[in-house]
């Protein structure tokens, strides 16, 4: 197991990068303990895969440095790093049996018979196939495929770190649950460093301890699933965490009210950005009441989720999602009033401020 | 919606039924017919029964030209498949060498099969070819027209460079259909580059590999036109395969009766052993 440093990492795909478009990795600089398990959550594109294949050693990055444990791997071989991938979608050896398949990570590292056999079989009891251990690897189906692949992943117990791409993509949902939480519960056990590439937050909080999450080849931000709801660090991470997601409005600030179109709202403590091009406050459905006190809004749609209701509401111009609990009523003359506890203020899409 | 019930469907296949009756039936009948005739001109035949397939089936002269053609078939899929694959392994997968690569591979399958014979011909003479002259001037005594191991040797090279671009194209195909995902997974698992090409792409390959042996064999089996034109069969009977015998059996000889009746022999070895070809193939495939 190993610490990760990721040093001023950036990454093109193409020849000579000119500007920040060119990258598909602009910066990353962060540290990964020892023994984490971290979630790495964007959408398509954003980069997550290429920061996994950096770290897995598929991709040398254009510029920057990679440690494990403090050395220097940036220049060494994927095998020579020593780390675990799992893929999206099933890679398997077809002509082999699942045995044989769950063993081949091993035997071309030249593990004694015994030791792969003891290996090898405790794997395959964690991953639920011990009664599929002499069948052909061709015949199942994609979830017991995919299963594999998460065995090879786990069958080597020296690994620097595994690495997850989107692996559940192809599970059904039951599965997803069963095997989430078997991830899990062998990180507690084992204390893998492991990453997890997803673009599902659901997984992704569910998963790790940290999740760290990237928008445009940047990381937005990383932190544990409580202060991504809490406290958004960027508005991306505000809309993109949470269902709905955070509601994100241009206001001008005076001193510590902030002013939504004609009404003025008050902040829990003065925030001052220097002189920011758009100034935006964001407030998460959760933490707004509706009822007779407050801004009047009309109320543009109501979905009934089961759990609670969603209604979408207008303040003037500006859509605003809120949260109402299943069994209260909505008022006929629509009123709407914001937690000081959840407010965040925005300048430039990064927060300055808030409670 | 009422269905109709009647057989106007088999109108449909009609047209079918003819081109194959005409292309393949028919011809195939008339062989046939001759195969258990005697004719001795005027257009008179008498019954034979199976004295032709005795006949051949017992001749040293079919035995020893079948045994060349098999020979011949064997050494060129012993040559053809391994340096086929070798050759697709070591073909760009992007890039400007792609289509340079592929152009450069289907040449010689666009060339008339009686040219490449003429190419080879001229190609191997020891006064004017490039490979006979090169040869001799190296102190080797070439001669393909009197020498039949030099004949044998330059109807092997002659179908190697004619051929081996169809056992590439085939596996190279089945090479660039391989995702990503599974070299990769084979890097993070510290796979060898011989354990790439084991589980990897050799698996993969497979299914093309069947349909290149099949081709090569079938075709190396029925081959004429290139020896004929290069060797004419000999020196002696030494290049003189089954499809060439055959030849001049039935139009040098006009032994109608014979011919057809090898003929049909012939196509039943080449079924046959396509079939065998196919089956273990398929089986081991199916076992794996």
């Amino acid at each position: 197991m190993a610490r990760i440093d990721l040093n001023h990492i950036r990454h093109a795909y193409g020849p000579n990068p000119k500007s920040d478009k060119d990258y598909a990795l602009r910066e990353v600089h962060h540290s990964w303990e020892d023994g984490g398990a971290y979630a790495l959550l964007g959408p398509s594109g954003c980069g997550k895969t290429t920061l996994l294949n950096i770290i897995s050693g598929l991709i040398h990055p254009s510029h920057g440095q990679l440690l494990f444990n403090g050395q220097d791997v940036t220049n060494l071989s994927t095998q020579e790093r020593n780390i675990a991938q799992v893929f999206q979608f099933p890679v398997i050896y077809d002509t082999m049996t699942v045995y044989d398949n769950l063993a081949f990570p091993l035997r071309n590292r030249g593990v004694p018979e015994a030791e792969i056999d003891r290996k090898v079989r405790e794997t395959l009891e964690m991953i639920d196939l011990a009664s599929w251990t002499n069948k052909k690897a061709r015949g199942l189906t994609a979830d017991q495929k995919q299963k594999i692949s998460l065995g090879r992943g786990l069958v080597r117990s020296d690994v620097n770190a595994i690495l997850f791409d989107e692996p559940l993509t192809v599970i059904d949902p039951h599965m997803k649950w069963v095997l989430r939480s078997q991830l899990k519960q062998l990180h507690q056990r084992f204390g893998y460093t492991m990453v997890y590439v997803t673009h599902d937050q659901t997984e992704a909080l569910t998963f790790a301890q940290k999740v760290v999450v990237m928008y445009d080849g940047e990381i937005v931000q990383i932190g544990t699933p409580e202060e991504l709801f809490e406290r958004p660090k960027h508005t991306f991470v505000g809309y993109f965490i949470g269902s709905p997601g955070m509601n994100v409005m241009p206001v001008q600030l005076a001193g510590d009210t902030a002013q939504v179109g004609s009404h003025k709202i008050a902040l829990p403590s003065p925030a001052m950005p220097a002189d920011a091009k758009k100034i935006e406050l964001g407030i998460r459905p959760e933490y707004i009441r509706l009822g007779r006190e407050g801004m009047p809004v009309t109320i543009a749609k109501v979905e009934d989720i089961g759990r609670h209701k969603i209604v979408r509401t207008k303040l003037e111009n500006q859509d605003i999602a809120v949260i109402v609990a299943e069994g209260e009523s909505i008022p006929a003359d629509p009123h709407i009033a914001f937690d000081p506890k959840g407010i965040n203020i925005y300048a430039d899409s990064w927060r300055v401020g808030g409670n | 919606m009422e269905k109709t019930w009647n057989n106007k469907a088999w109108f449909m296949v009609l047209p079918m039924l003819l081109l194959v009756a005409f292309s393949a039936v028919i011809p195939l009948m008339t062989v046939v017919n001759y195969s258990v005739q005697d004719t001795f001109g005027n257009n008179q035949f008498f019954w034979a029964g199976t004295e032709w397939f005795t006949e051949i089936l017992q001749s040293e002269r079919f035995h020893s030209a079948l045994f060349r053609n098999l020979v011949f078939s064997f050494i060129i899929l012993a040559i053809e498949i391994p340096l086929g694959i070798i050759i697709a392994l070591n073909m760009p997968r992007k890039g400007l060498g792609v289509p340079v690569c592929l152009v450069l591979m289907a040449l010689p399958l666009l060339i008339p099969w009686n040219v490449v014979g003429t190419i080879w011909q001229v190609f191997g003479r020891v006064d004017i070819g490039l490979l006979g002259h090169t040869l001799e001037s190296l102190g080797i005594n070439y001669n393909y027209v009197q020498n039949p191991l030099h004949a044998w040797f330059t109807v092997i090279l002659m179908d190697v460079w004619h051929w081996t671009s169809l056992v590439v194209l085939l596996c190279y195909a089945g090479l660039v259909s391989i995702p990503d995902a599974f070299y990769q997974a084979a890097k993070i698992d510290g796979a060898s580059r011989w354990a790439v090409f084991r589980y990897i792409q050799l698996p993969k390959m497979n299914r093309v590999l069947l349909i290149a042996v099949l081709l090569r064999f079938m075709d190396s089996f029925m081959i004429y036109t290139e020896p004929f034109v290069v060797t004419g069969g000999g020196p002696g009977n030494s290049t003189t395969f089954l499809s060439i015998d055959l030849v001049k059996i039935a139009i040098g000889q006009f032994d109608l009766g014979p011919a057809a009746a090898m003929s049909i022999v012939y196509f039943l070895i080449i079924l046959l052993l396509s079939w065998v070809f196919y089956t273990i193939m398929t089986n081991y495939d199916a076992e794996r």
